[in-house]
């Protein structure tokens, strides 16, 4: 963690503060940029995401079919093997499903809908984190005690527990039409739920540290809003292993949206994300039609496994004690 | 250490009623009871004599009361699906999820100990590089998937082995083990394996990060100079000195097996805890969530619980320190 009493700019990398030398060579000129191109792993894994992301926001211009489109669907086609194999169909790289439906085009689909389930739970998750743990650690007093003791109880029940009881709840109590529009969404707050308190115990405490420190009493004396120290100087200096945590937990919670919709509670068949797509395949595991269910989890492992690769190179790169 | 056992005990206490607040809330709002318990027959009046049998017209506070009362003496009331009582459904299959869970452990433990010592001593080895890749592919393995590619490999392509069930039991008592006869013990392999996954490469990891540490003790670099064979040194003195973390890890990592042998169950439609939990959302079984719940939670807190006043016994330094800091825990 970066010494943090000096107010001047710049000596941080946070994005929060201007800075003057222009963002790029400051970049260059990092330790973690030169650690990102020494490490073949996390190169290899940043290059594997980057590929995975941008086919499955490509989806809609490359696959060969629409997943979603029911019309498109022609059930002649359906049970085709991949393309390798001597019943092989053209366009049907990767073979189709019972219902016709092209696996290749499903998985760049469903990679789609699983990255954005991910992406917006950490984010969720983060910003109440870090609101919360700022004012938990900051103001102290009865809020941090709500904050945390609620905190408490989430820690103490299982992260799979919880977002299968909150998914299962609000498909319980929603009308049928509107649970399958609304399954991302519940999703996303299912995965967020579990996952904030990680990154409200981090920042709290530091903001617990930092907010004895004589430049925030200073501060305070000039009048600076509350939210502005709160923002402008405690939150960058606790940064850190926030990114690494969240991360990590990027990966964490594309897993969890797959398993929720691998149990069954999660994204409805008519959208599937990759874990609906695993949860389909798994029914014909028996009827020799494997590449329904091999291709997408192979997706789904690939994904989670750049992501955790390039967590862990960051955490190591990022650990002073390391350098 | 009494104080630190009161404030701990207090602190698990506290964290149970909230779970069982939660258990209650869903149990009361989410769905009426008397319209999921009635049959269609029933007649209004039925209806307004099984709420007032039930207490629902209590006040809340009343009504939250009973539950935790009843909970506490194990009565979650009757499933909504099959009309049973909720403890013998779940006391039926306790025993198959114990089991595999059960098993897991021990399999993470023989299997991920050796490793985390091999990657630690033989560092930067090529040995060492692939185990450690494997560790992290491991790590990013969703254990469905594992179970998956088990059933694929094993059942259907090599048909070794039983994809799903739990093959003959024996009782003994209420318990029925499926460890005393060989389909029994064929029918876990699978299922044990990918729910061991994750955690192999969680004990390896820290094996691994222990060993290192250790190693460059003193003690070690003694013991060599004293001429003990180096293999000795490595498996002996530097390993029992790094078992205490593995012990709290595998101690507190049972709950979260338990939760998590839901989906193993799943795949494997193994008879246990978990597929009834599973099966419960499906038919928006309440009760039976409810239960489920609270008896994971509370094996998960008693857990915790545990390792923590272990800790404080073993080394009196956190005890005072986690008295004074008000033990903020969970």
């Amino acid at each position: 963690m970066k010494n943090t009493s000096d107010i001047t700019k710049g000596g941080t990398a946070s994005p929060l503060i201007p800075q003057k030398p222009s963002r790029l060579t400051k970049l260059r000129e990092s330790d973690l940029w030169f650690s990102f191109w020494s490490h073949p792993s996390a190169i290899f894994a940043a290059a594997l995401l980057a590929f995975v992301t941008i086919t499955a926001f490509l989806a809609p211009f490359i696959s060969p079919q629409n997943p979603y489109d029911l019309g498109a669907l022609e059930l002649w086609n359906s049970e085709i093997p991949p393309i390798w194999d001597a019943q092989g169909q053209w366009p049907y790289l990767l073979g189709t499903d019972t219902q016709g439906r092209d696996i290749l085009s499903a998985i760049l689909y469903g990679s789609r809908i699983s990255l954005i389930i991910g992406f917006a739970s950490v984010i969720l998750a983060l910003s109440v984190g870090l609101a919360l743990g700022l004012i938990a650690g900051y103001f102290g007093g009865w809020a941090d005690n709500i904050i945390m003791r609620i905190g408490d109880v989430l820690l103490s029940m299982p992260f799979i527990l919880i977002a299968i009881l909150i998914t299962a709840v609000a498909s319980a109590s929603l009308p049928t039409g509107l649970k399958d529009v609304l399954a991302a969404p519940i999703l996303i707050f299912a995965i967020a739920v579990p996952s904030w308190v990680q990154y409200a115990r981090t920042v709290r405490a530091s903001a617990m540290v930092e907010a004895k420190k004589e430049y925030v009493q200073a501060a305070k004396l000039i009048r600076v809003k509350s939210w502005r120290i709160m923002l402008n100087h405690i939150l960058p200096n606790c940064m850190t292993p926030i990114m690494v945590a969240a991360t990590l937990n990027f990966g964490l919670a594309i897993l969890s949206e797959a398993t929720l919709s691998f149990l069954g509670v999660g994204m409805p068949p008519d959208q599937p994300s990759l874990g609906t797509l695993i949860r389909i395949g798994n029914q014909y595991l028996f009827s020799g039609l494997w590449w329904i269910v091999v291709f997408p989890s192979i997706q789904l492992c690939l994904i989670v496994l750049s992501v955790n690769m390039i967590g862990d190179w960051l955490r190591d790169a990022l650990n002073p004690k390391l350098r | 250490m009494i104080a630190f056992l009161i404030k701990r005990t207090a602190n698990a206490a506290f964290v149970m009623l909230a779970v069982a607040l939660l258990a209650f809330v869903i149990f009361r709002f989410f769905g009426d009871p008397v319209e999921m318990m009635v049959n269609e027959q029933a007649t209004q009046q039925d209806r307004i004599e099984l709420r007032e049998r039930l207490g629902l017209n209590d006040g809340f506070v009343t009504q939250y009361t009973r539950f935790v009362t009843n909970a506490v003496q194990g009565d979650f009331g009757i499933s909504y699906r099959n009309q049973q009582d909720v403890m013998v459904l779940i006391k039926d299959r306790f025993p198959a999820t114990f089991e595999l869970v059960l098993v897991a452990t021990v399999i993470s433990l023989v299997v991920g100990i050796p490793l985390g010592v091999l990657t630690a001593v033989h560092r930067d080895s090529r040995l060492a590089n692939i185990l450690q890749l494997g560790s992290i592919i491991g790590v990013s393995l969703p254990s469905f998937v594992v179970g998956i590619l088990l059933i694929l490999a094993f059942s259907v392509s090599l048909g070794w082995l039983p994809a799903f069930g739990r093959g003959d039991t024996v009782d003994i008592g209420w318990w029925s083990t499926g460890l005393l006869t060989p389909s029994g013990r064929m029918a876990l392999i699978l299922p044990s394996l990918s729910l061991s996954t994750f955690q192999i490469t969680l004990v390896m990891r820290l094996v691994r990060a222990e060993m290192l540490e250790t190693l460059r003790a003193d003690y070690i670099k003694f013991a060599r100079a004293r001429g003990v064979p180096i293999r000795r040194v490595q498996w002996r003195h530097a390993l029992r000195n790094c078992l205490m973390p593995v012990i709290t890890l595998t101690g507190m990592q049972i709950g979260n097996l338990i939760a998590f042998a839901l989906v193993t169950e799943t795949v494997f439609q193994w008879p246990g805890m978990g597929l009834l939990f599973i099966q419960a959302v499906t038919f928006v079984d309440i009760p039976v969530m409810a239960a489920y719940l609270m008896i994971v939670s509370f094996i998960f807190v008693a857990l915790n619980t545990l390792v923590d006043i272990t800790y404080a016994w073993v080394d009196p330094r956190l005890r005072d320190d986690a008295a004074r800091a008000g033990g903020a825990n969970g």
